[in-house]
């Protein structure tokens, strides 16, 4: 019972972060090159223009759902399984969502990476 | 992808990587943290290890968010996990922790997915930043006999825009 509720926690973090993930950068698509936007037009309308997108106030509530469900997930199972689990499958959700909802070509040098960091970071973090 | 770009990638992995061990070495010296007494989550953060942390993790996001501002997502989050390859190289020649043959495999997986990466394009599709032109049809490309494609710097752009809209697996 404990793992069933540590795995539903792992999803529920994958899924959220993911969520957070794809808005943020979809956000700064946006706002468009926060580099050259600054030697334009100064930071303070970098910063502006980035707090006043509703993808990236979404994003950052996502990120901070995702946050605190972690934190709940933690006290429900092992740090071990918890931490990587979670860290590496979001890699494989994002590779996914970025292709869906960003259009990004994720082509098969990009799906090897992808895959390659998740098992990584769940060997890592074991 | 410019000095400058490169430069930020390795921010974004230095600054996940300090803020964190920052982090968890200042709340592993403030103590467990509890939702009845709040007060401790206030004295966590004047801890200096923690506030350092803290301010990190800015740095990180600012950082993550630049560079999301130019590169694909795919692009830039692998970056982020070699933030956990230079946490364990820190621990064994730093700290001098054991870093098992596991581990070891670890690193070489994500240094090697982060090599595939950065191999590659940092930005694959709409070079424009504005959404309403990506979903515009690409526009035709019309090539005259007295006009060749590589000739001028627009040619060179409609060169860039045909490779990027290349299909998956096509390495031109």
């Amino acid at each position: 019972m404990n793992s069933a509720y540590a795995w539903g926690g792992i999803v529920v973090i994958v899924v959220v972060s993911v969520i957070g993930d794809v808005l943020l950068a979809r956000a700064m698509k946006q706002v468009g090159d926060v580099g050259a936007l600054w030697r334009r037009s100064g930071l303070w309308t970098v910063i502006g223009r980035v707090l006043r997108n509703g993808n990236f106030v979404l994003g950052v509530t996502a990120m901070a759902v995702a946050f605190f469900s972690l934190l709940f997930a933690l006290s429900w199972g092992e740090v071990s399984l918890v931490a990587p689990a979670a860290a590496s499958l979001t890699f494989i959700g994002n590779a996914f969502a970025a292709r869906i909802f960003l259009h990004e070509r994720v082509d098969t040098r990009r799906w090897i990476a992808a895959c390659l960091v998740a098992a990584g970071v769940a060997l890592l973090a074991g | 992808m410019t000095f400058r770009k490169y430069l930020v990638l390795a921010g974004v992995t230095v600054f996940a990587a300090a803020g964190d061990s920052m982090l968890s070495h200042g709340m592993k010296q403030a103590g467990s943290i509890s939702l009845h007494h709040l007060q401790s989550l206030i004295l966590a953060v004047l801890n200096p290890w923690v506030a350092g942390g803290i301010l990190l993790l800015l740095a990180f996001f600012a950082t993550y968010m630049t560079a999301l501002s130019w590169a694909d997502l795919t692009y830039v989050l692998p970056a982020t996990s070699l933030g956990y390859v230079m946490l364990a190289l820190v621990a064994r020649f730093v700290l001098h922790e054991h870093v098992s043959a596991l581990r070891w495999l670890g690193i070489a997986f994500i240094s090697g997915g982060v090599g595939f990466i950065a191999g590659g394009p940092a930005l694959t599709k709409h070079a424009h930043a504005e959404p309403a032109e990506r979903e515009d049809e690409p526009r035709a490309i019309v090539t005259t006999a007295d006009t060749p494609p590589f000739d001028s710097a627009q040619g060179r752009l409609l060169a860039k825009d045909a490779r990027n809209r290349a299909p998956s697996g096509v390495e031109l």
